[in-house]
């Protein structure tokens, strides 16, 4: 990391930004930690996600970022020994509530992954795949709401004539706009991105970036990323962890230029991480 | 001086580099002398003896000249039904270690067991089929012979399965629970995919084994002069006319044995030759 302060050049909708805890929540973690084994990755996190904002959630490698979105739609619960106290809430209700239906949490929760993974089958069939798991739809219904995601994807002029072909055979950055494609597809309220651009060339990463401007008018979007010129340039909203713990949560505007924790400064301004 | 220690450093690697070369050439062509020498024992012997005869006549009388029908035919018909009753339980098996036992220790139990299975001495799957199927019926039959191979065939099945699914990207399984659909679906509908052309080849690689195993067979289906598909008798077959053939003093039956190892190898070749197609078309179609 180079010296200098990350700039932030705020857009409009930045500025004036209620301030945390303002605007209503669509999720939060209240008094969450997770535990890997004896392993403690998240302390007694408080966090909430407004609806509609993008929040983007940094800090160094090992901070706990990603464990804590992968709390949010249960997917850690597929691994053994790993385990989540606290609540986190959706619309008020808690999610870790072993009574929470799982699949209908992962439905309204969407998650997309660092790797863009299509699964090996026709690009028309990925995004369809979970639509007709969860919706009877007719064949003209379905095609709609396949359109309706490629196009949200931003994905649909570069596939609509290729719809049959295996979705394996595109680039990567069309592979993860697909992938976005896939979990928006089934219309969830929250999407979860887990540092969706790392594996991308600039190009592509510049794609989704627009991209993720776009969905935050129809989704609420927690990011995590290692990259602070992304947190500074996509989000509404940045939190801030160290060793598990929630340093900071404060508008990307605050967060970036007058950060009030002395650790959140020294994160940004590349002195450690 | 500085340079003069980099010359020694560098000759000395180059040696070392080429020492090892040399012996690792030297290993490659000491395993392949010994496979060629085989293939070419069996293909010259045994192309000489083909003719159209050994696929359309039976086995012959002790002197007198036939074919192998009979023993193909009854090759195939156990070959097959020991695939039909040994894969879907194989990938049964192998999903369940790979999707539901993977992280728990009844699994390495199983995955260890399996390897002992598959490892077990063909003969004593032979005896153990003998006393549970051919000792209980009163006679040798080829239904006991098709159970014999099946044993061969489920460690081969499980072991691939388990191994292809693991093979599939943690994060394909993530991205497939995540959209809410359950572990059963995702299995089937998408992990099953991915993995499709290893299980395959893994099938295919299970019937190249049993095609060419005798001892099993000899306390099973034991064998048989005549024509039969009838599963509950005696049935001809492939390695056990060869041995029974190879070992005899007439030199017609010599003959029909060579032709019938040919053939044989032929076809183990052929169908390893597909099982490599379809992985490598995998491979292709994944780039």
């Amino acid at each position: 990391m180079n010296d200098s302060r990350v700039t932030v050049a705020p857009t409009a909708q930045q500025q004036g930004l209620p301030a945390v805890g303002t605007l209503p929540s669509k999720m939060a973690a209240r008094g969450l930690s997770f535990h890997y084994g004896d392993f403690t990755a998240l302390n007694n996190i408080n966090l909430e996600i407004p609806e509609k904002r993008v929040t983007a959630l940094i800090g160094p490698s090992g901070c706990g970022k990603s464990t804590l979105i992968r709390v949010f739609n249960r997917i850690y619960s597929i691994y053994p020994k790993q385990q989540a106290r606290g609540e986190v809430l959706l619309d008020d209700q808690n999610v870790l509530d072993p009574k929470y239906p799982l699949n209908s949490l992962r439905s309204k929760v969407g998650m997309v992954f660092q790797k863009p993974v299509p699964f090996p089958m026709s690009i028309y069939d990925n995004v369809a795949y979970g639509i007709q798991h969860h919706e009877k739809l007719s064949r003209s219904q379905l095609d709609e709401r396949v359109e309706e995601a490629l196009s949200q994807a931003a994905l649909w002029g570069e596939v609509k004539d290729k719809l049959k072909q295996n979705g394996l055979g595109l680039s990567g950055g069309q592979q993860q706009r697909l992938c976005i494609a896939r979990a928006i597809a089934l219309k969830p309220d929250v999407l979860l991105l887990d540092e969706p651009t790392s594996a991308l060339d600039p190009i592509a990463t510049s794609k989704i970036e627009q991209l993720i401007a776009e969905l935050k008018h129809n989704f609420t979007i927690a990011i995590v990323t290692h990259n602070m010129q992304q947190a500074a340039r996509v989000s509404d909203y940045t939190a801030f962890m160290y060793l598990g713990e929630l340093v900071e949560h404060a508008t990307t505007e605050v967060i970036f230029s007058n950060p009030s924790k002395q650790q959140t400064e020294d994160y940004i301004t590349g002195r450690f991480g | 001086m500085a340079s003069n220690v980099a010359n020694r450093l560098y000759a000395r690697r180059r040696f070392k580099n080429w020492l090892a070369m040399t012996l690792s050439v030297a290993a490659t062509v000491f395993g392949l002398f010994w496979l060629a020498w085989i293939l070419w024992t069996a293909v010259s012997y045994g192309i000489n003896n083909l003719n159209l005869a050994l696929f359309t006549q039976m086995t012959p009388p002790p002197g007198d000249s036939g074919g192998m029908l009979n023993a193909f035919v009854g090759s195939a018909i156990m070959s097959l039904l020991a695939i039909v009753l040994g894969t879907p339980v194989g990938i049964a098996a192998g999903t369940y270690l790979a999707e539901y036992a993977n992280y728990r220790k009844i699994g390495t139990v199983i995955r260890f067991v399996n390897d002992i299975l598959l490892s077990a001495p063909s003969i004593v799957l032979g005896l153990f089929v003998y006393t549970i199927v051919v000792a209980q019926m009163g006679h040798f039959s080829g239904l006991a012979g098709a159970i014999a191979l099946a044993f061969i065939v489920l460690p081969v099945i499980v072991r691939t399965t388990d191994e292809m699914l693991r093979l599939v990207p943690t994060q394909m399984r993530e991205a497939a629970l995540s959209l809410g659909v359950p572990q059963w679906k995702v299995t089937t509908q998408v992990l099953y995919r991915a993995s499709m052309s290893g299980i395959l080849t893994g099938v295919l690689l299970a019937l190249a084994r049993i095609t060419g195993e005798t001892a099993p067979l000899l306390f099973t289906a034991l064998n048989n002069q005549y024509w039969t598909t009838n599963l509950l008798e005696p049935m001809a077959n492939v390695p056990v006319v060869i041995f029974q053939y190879a070992l005899s003093p007439y030199e017609a039956w010599q003959s029909l044995g060579w032709a019938g190892a040919f053939v044989m190898t032929i076809f183990v070749l052929v169908l390893s030759v597909i099982a490599r197609l379809v992985l490598l078309r995998n491979k292709l179609g994944n780039n």
